[in-house]
């Protein structure tokens, strides 16, 4: 074993030996970046340079077109949080969203992978069929659901030809109720997907531990609280992040349902941004956007970061 | 020998108490899961229904299973909304974006995993700080670079796919990376030593070894391609390069009111998704799994 063992690295050291330098170079360190060089420079070219560039075309009042381009330092972040109005209301719709997507999936996946996970005969046709909505495209998604919102045709209506009045109203044509059904259409084809994420955590937990729960005499929630909860609290935490983050990039549902309407009641940063980027030409103003929102997400990642160097458990 | 009774005992004591204990919480269970099954279901049953149903029949019964059931709704929406194209542009799209990935991702995986160049720990650093980068700080530019591309004559669906490629470079590069660093070097060696050069180690012994893993990047970048919406919406004006997304965008706009046909029209796109998830399912949740954290 032993003699085996040391021939194999010697007859591959004596070959390399053997080699020129020049040739070890070329195997080391030439062709592996032969390798790397195409992605990393698509990369670089679609990701890293429009975003470098971003950050200053958010610093002039370049209309998109045209060549009339001037510097006009933070002009732009001065309009967007002392003047625009819409903006502000922009971004309280992005935290109520944050809120919404904070709660609402996150209890919604973890009560259901914790029924799901006890399931021993029939599991994988329910994880199967609880994960189909996030396969569905988003256009096709709000299709669904706008209908099925619609007053006169939808669940509402049904429910008022039972007799239950009340429901037929035109969720998304209001403004109170138009940015939390989207909220709630976003969250029909998402929390599927956490859900799976929480249930592979659970399953993946050593059933010891539940075994030394029950002597201990825990009930089922006491069960879930201390060994489910920390047993799956670093994937929760993460997915917290990650929520988070997302919230403050939502676009594709909102643009579907109502395209920041009715009267702005469902706008939000990206819809504006898309608008005054490619409706209104007005880049520059757009683009500051677009770095507001990278800053809100940079933020999140700090703050995350942060917690783990102080020793939580993320 | 105490011990291992011990044990025993213990577990056929937790064993009759939880099965008497489990068949009756089992029943909760079961309930719950059927009540989020329906509410998962329900909305695509009703989808199914109505794209099957006349619009006259849609009036009168919006939600429930059809009365008759009608078959024109599918050829209908399939000429209106011009699916014979833009199926096709969008089968062009997800091949061409898979293709690309997985060839010029598993390229940069295997150099970055196995052979660790001088400078690999700054180029993974890069990848994950970039894939943080959300796509709203650089579609301004983006945008403007890619109109003059497609004015000195490029391809605007060359140029999207382009776009998705460098979109999903962290994940690739992250999920490859991860698959091919576990291999043991042996047989790679042995290779090299049989003769082989850089690019036959990593398709004879690498590519056959991590096969689950281009398969998992392939699984999780085809689907996010083909539901893609923002990208297409933002690069693609011509009606004849359109996606099935943007494309049905358009469509359900023109039809608002036609349920029938863009109902038809929805079940023709999630028919392929479907049907590969339905053949796939667990690759697919795993992939997805692994692979959804992305940003």
């Amino acid at each position: 074993m032993a003699v085996l063992t040391q021939q194999k690295p010697t007859t591959v050291i004596e070959k390399f030996n053997n080699e020129t330098w020049r040739r070890k170079f070329l195997r080391n360190v030439i062709i592996p970046w032969i390798f790397i060089a195409p992605l990393l420079l698509i990369h670089i070219f679609v990701v890293a340079i429009p975003a470098a560039q971003g950050v200053y075309m958010s610093l002039t009042d370049w209309k998109g077109v045209g060549r009339d381009v001037n510097f006009i330092g933070l002009e732009n972040y001065r309009e967007l949080f002392f003047e625009d109005d819409t903006f502000g209301k922009s971004l309280v719709n992005n935290v109520q969203w944050m809120a919404f997507f904070l709660t609402v999936p996150f209890i919604l996946a973890l009560f259901c992978a914790a029924m799901l996970a006890q399931v021993k005969r029939g599991g994988m046709v329910y994880r199967s069929i609880l994960f189909i909505p996030y396969v569905l495209a988003s256009v096709v998604t709000v299709t669904i659901w706008k209908n099925l919102l619609n007053p006169r045709q939808g669940v509402g209506a049904a429910l008022a030809d039972l007799g239950i009045e009340g429901f037929n109203v035109a969720y998304l044509g209001r403004s109170e109720s138009a940015l939390m059904s989207i909220a709630f259409i976003d969250n029909w084809h998402f929390w599927g997907f956490l859900m799976i994420l929480f249930l592979a955590a659970m399953q993946a937990i050593p059933p010891v531990l539940y075994d030394a729960a029950k002597i201990d005499g825990a009930n089922r929630w006491q069960e879930f609280r201390h060994v489910t909860l920390p047993g799956i609290r670093p994937i929760v935490l993460f997915m917290y992040m990650m929520v988070a983050i997302w919230s403050f990039l939502a676009f594709d549902y909102i643009w579907l349902s109502t395209q920041g309407g009715p009267a702005g009641a469902s706008e939000v940063v990206a819809t504006q941004l898309y608008k005054n980027a490619f409706l209104r030409y007005e880049a520059g103003y757009g683009a500051a956007q677009g770095v507001v929102i990278s800053i809100f997400a940079g933020f999140i990642i700090m703050i995350f970061v942060t917690l783990k160097r102080r020793g939580w458990d993320i | 020998m105490t011990a291992i009774g011990k044990v025993s005992l213990r577990d056929s004591l937790l064993q009759r108490g939880r099965s008497k204990e489990r068949s009756r919480l089992l029943v909760f269970n079961h309930t719950v899961l059927l009540l989020l099954t329906a509410f998962a279901v329900i909305p695509l049953l009703v989808l199914a229904f109505n794209s099957v149903k006349t619009n006259l029949e849609i009036g009168q019964n919006p939600l429930g299973p059809p009365q008759n059931i009608v078959a024109d709704n599918f050829p209908n929406a399939w000429d209106k909304g011009n699916f014979a194209t833009t199926m096709g542009n969008s089968v062009m799209y997800v091949v061409a974006t898979i293709a690309a990935e997985l060839v010029l991702g598993g390229l940069a995986a295997y150099a970055l995993a196995r052979k660790k160049p001088p400078g690999s720990d700054v180029l993974m650093l890069y990848f994950l700080v970039a894939s943080t980068i959300p796509i709203w700080m650089y579609i301004v530019p983006l945008f403007v670079q890619i109109n003059a591309l497609k004015r000195i004559g490029v391809d605007a669906r060359i140029l999207l796919v382009i776009v998705y490629v460098a979109g999903n470079a962290p994940l690739t590069i992250f999920l490859l990376r991860s698959y091919m660093i576990d291999l043991p070097s042996e047989l790679e060696d042995a290779a090299r030593v049989d003769g082989a050069n850089e690019f036959q180690v990593l398709t004879r012994i690498v590519l056959p070894l991590t096969k689950p893993g281009f398969l998992t990047v392939g699984l999780v970048v085809g689907l996010g391609v083909w539901n893609e919406f923002v990208l297409a919406l933002t690069f693609i004006h011509d009606p004849n390069q359109f996606p099935v997304t943007t494309s049905f965008y358009k469509f359900v706009d023109r039809f608002d009111r036609d349920w029938a046909l863009t109902s038809a029209g929805a079940i023709i796109i999630i028919f392929p998704v479907m049907v590969l998830f339905l053949a796939l399912q667990r690759q697919f949740i795993e992939g997805l799994a692994e692979g959804g954290l992305k940003t």
